[in-house]
């Protein structure tokens, strides 16, 4: 008798818990992403693979929730202690997917990101920030996972992601290169936010502020980080080519032309400590004595 | 050598205590609360591991950003978790020798119920610089006897490489299933059997995989955990401080896995484990009392095994399977003489000669844990456990003594999981059968059912 009320009771707990899971999971979609998570756009495409909104759910409320929100609005429970006012040291508020506007694309400024921006982005994780490399997933489920994101925007249901920006092959690195990269870097001004040093000690610096009005700090190239968007020579082209889209870094695609923008990577490789990429410009930039450049002038 | 069924009965006892008392495995808001990250990031269901939980741990507890050096906290923080867990549970026993008023002993059963707690886990753990990482737990028992579960520095990712990281203290081994990481908690099912299974009048003191080790560990990965070896030189003290036993007595843990993507299904893993050592037998005596750490006379033992993590959707498994052997000196009772924790009292002093019905003990064992995952504050749990002598120690004892079947089942509830703490209410029952322990020589049966909260903050 005793051992089937203890039974009996088992079995309502369980049925109790069951119960709440099923309330909670009735909770987190609404009609309008019902409706929406039906439709051809709740996919993702990445090479051969096709990522699935509704498969992406469960690894996004696992993995990213705390940061990016239920609602995707970049308020989790854990943004406010993001907030540069509150930690200056991890100074970057986790992305809001609902207006989808990301800092790392392939995609010219002011357009969406190709879905492979994302499924890298979220691979590589962000530095300076609380975003960690989630390379743990397969690729199946980081698919699902940039298509989970989409979702949060209406922007993907109204347009179309920009077509990615070319970028040339990579030339030699020269000493003429490293010294017009070093012009580029006074002629477009990068000094007024990185400083003349590259250490982010700007002018301009202590006043940034990202496009919701939150204090957001610009790049030290002196610091062993490498830049959020990704660390090899073609990141680095494609960071100042395309903008990071809600920042205060815009793009450079008008103002320097193709071959000028690799000059600028290779300067900009000189500020950077010693890393798997600089070995050459650092070695040119010691040969040449380069100096910081002169925020009176252009280059030295 | 065929034990006293008293001595069995109290061994089994003992095995109950032992499990009951296994300190709670690590799951640290800690870190949860340095990185602003849930426990679901990291386990599957706190305190097991989930893929990027075991990268985090592989990588010296780093998210390997560029703010994982402790400067870049607030200087508030202060990486140190509790853990406690308090609980009504019923134990039941189906034969216990009880005296008779007219004399003479009768088998009964033995049901006790009623509300406990147990041990308190301290866990400290986290960076000291970039690479350089720490983890301390001062553990208790439920009567408040502290000792150091874990104390271990390790520095990580030398010369710039995933595959140099190397650990010096008393640390978890390196399995893939750990049972620090074990879901379940009742006295019955709370540990995983074969990772403590010694036959039955074996001394051998060592060859515990499921508890704490003290020695020096390197570990090799890829960047992303996929690739994952690694080899401890352990003391053969099975964790204890001081060097008690021998002095020159040393063993070997090696494990390597390696995952593969399965598409929608996620990660798979695959791996194997050994542990292949030596533990003393022969001990000077003064006035007939062994002297500590005084042993020799080396005699070896050996554990291996396979891994598998396999994920169907919400479904995964744990498999598991081990192969032991233990030098016939152990399984004829020599070994384990300080302490007495398997009973044995047997010297191999000089001019000892084996018994004629001494053997060599082997054993099979192999359990499956399933876990339906409803989402991640909801788990289902199930364990099927079994272990099987292949040969006994002495050719006396029966062919199946010490044979165990165990299978556990329960649920855990976490309606708090934040980024600072974590509440569950967890339920289990398990039932364990052991062969040859009831004092009738027949098999005994014993079950737990329990019911608690356990937290940490």
């Amino acid at each position: 008798m005793r051992r089937e009320t203890l039974q009996g009771t088992m079995w309502l707990c369980a049925v109790a818990v069951l119960a709440f899971c099923a309330s909670s999971s009735a909770q987190v979609t609404s009609n309008q992403e019902h409706e929406w998570l039906k439709s051809p756009a709740a996919t993702s495409h990445i090479g051969n693979i096709t990522g699935h909104a509704q498969a992406g759910a469960g690894d996004y409320r696992r993995y990213c929730v705390v940061c990016h929100g239920e609602i995707g609005d970049g308020n989790g429970e854990s943004a406010q202690w993001y907030d540069p006012t509150n930690n200056p040291a991890i100074g970057f508020r986790p992305r809001d997917f609902t207006l989808a506007v990301f800092k790392c694309r392939s995609t010219p400024t002011g357009t969406l990101p190709i879905d492979e921006d994302l499924f890298n982005t979220i691979a590589r994780g962000m530095n300076r920030s609380a975003m960690p490399p989630w390379n743990t997933f397969t690729k199946q489920e980081r698919a699902d996972l940039v298509a989970w994101i989409k979702h949060f925007s209406p922007r993907w249901q109204t347009e179309k992601p920009g077509a990615p920006i070319q970028i040339p092959a990579e030339p030699e690195v020269t000493a003429d290169r490293v010294k017009a990269g070093q012009d580029v870097f006074g002629r477009v001004q990068c000094w007024k936010c990185h400083g003349v040093e590259g250490r982010g000690n700007g002018p301009s610096a202590s006043t940034l502020q990202d496009d919701l009005g939150h204090t957001i700090a610009p790049y030290n190239f002196t610091e062993a980080a490498p830049p959020k968007c990704g660390g090899t020579d073609q990141d680095i082209y494609r960071i100042f080519m395309t903008g990071l889209d809600g920042t205060p870094m815009p793009s450079f695609s008008d103002n320097i032309k193709p071959d000028e923008a690799w000059d600028l990577v290779f300067y900009l490789r000189t500020l950077q400590p010693p890393n798997a990429y600089n070995a050459k410009e650092k070695q040119i930039a010691k040969q040449l004595g380069l100096k910081p450049v002169n925020p009176n002038g252009s280059g030295q | 050598m065929i034990l006293s069924r008293r001595y069995l009965a109290g061994s089994l006892l003992l095995l109950f205590f032992v499990l009951a008392s296994l300190p709670d495995a690590c799951a640290i808001p800690a870190f949860a609360r340095k990185y602003g990250l849930r426990c679901s990031a990291c386990h599957e269901a706190w305190p097991m591991l989930n893929y990027f939980g075991q990268k985090f741990k592989d990588n010296g507890y780093q998210l390997m950003n560029d703010r994982d050096s402790p400067v870049w906290q607030n200087p508030s923080y202060w990486p140190v978790t509790m853990r406690i867990t308090p609980f009504w549970h019923r134990e039941g026993t189906d034969k216990i020798a009880v005296d008779t008023p007219g004399g003479g002993t009768v088998n009964q059963s033995l049901n006790i119920s009623g509300f406990d707690y147990s041990g308190l886990d301290i866990l400290s753990a986290g960076t000291i610089e970039k690479n350089v990482s720490f983890l301390l737990v001062p553990s208790s028992d439920e009567t408040g006897a502290f000792h150091m579960e874990s104390v271990n520095a390790r520095v990580d990712n030398l010369l710039h490489s995933s595959w140099l990281n190397i650990k010096l203290g008393k640390f978890e081994l390196d399995n893939v299933v750990s049972e620090k990481r074990i879901l379940t908690l009742s006295p019955n099912g709370g540990g995983f059997n074969i990772y403590h299974f010694i036959p039955v009048g074996d001394g051998n003191i060592f060859g515990q995989i499921g508890d704490n080790q003290v020695g020096l560990e390197w570990l090799g990965h890829s960047v992303n955990d996929r690739t994952r070896v690694s080899a401890a030189l352990l003391s053969s003290t099975d964790g204890n401080p001081d060097l008690s036993y021998g002095s020159n007595s040393y063993s070997g843990f090696f494990a390597a896995s390696q995952a593969f993507d399965a598409g929608k299904l996620g990660v798979q893993r695959l791996g194997f484990y050994a542990m292949i050592g030596e533990a003393p037998t022969t001990y000077r005596t003064a006035g007939g009392v062994p002297i500590v750490s005084s042993g020799i006379g080396n005699k070896s033992f050996n554990r291996e095994g396979f891994v598998g993590l396999f994920y169907l959707g919400k479904l995964d498994f744990q498999v598991v399977t081990q192969h032991g052997s233990d030098s016939s000196w152990f399984g004829a009772c020599y070994g384990d003489i300080i302490d007495g924790a398997t009973g044995c009292t047997n010297n191999n002093v000089p001019g000892t000669v084996l018994p004629a019905t001494a053997r060599a003990p082997s054993w099979n064992g192999a359990f499956v844990e399933t876990h339906y995952v409803v989402n991640p504050q909801v788990i289902f749990i199930q364990r099927s456990e079994w272990v099987r002598m292949s040969q006994q120690g002495s050719t006396l004892n029966p062919g199946n003594l010490g044979n165990i079947d165990n299978y556990v089942f329960g649920f855990r509830w976490m309606p708090v999981m934040n980024n600072r703490a974590g509440f569950a209410w967890h339920n289990e029952f398990s039932w364990f059968r052991v062969q040859g322990f009831a004092p009738d020589g027949t098999a005994l049966t014993s079950n737990s059912l329990m019911s608690g909260f356990d937290f940490d903050f």
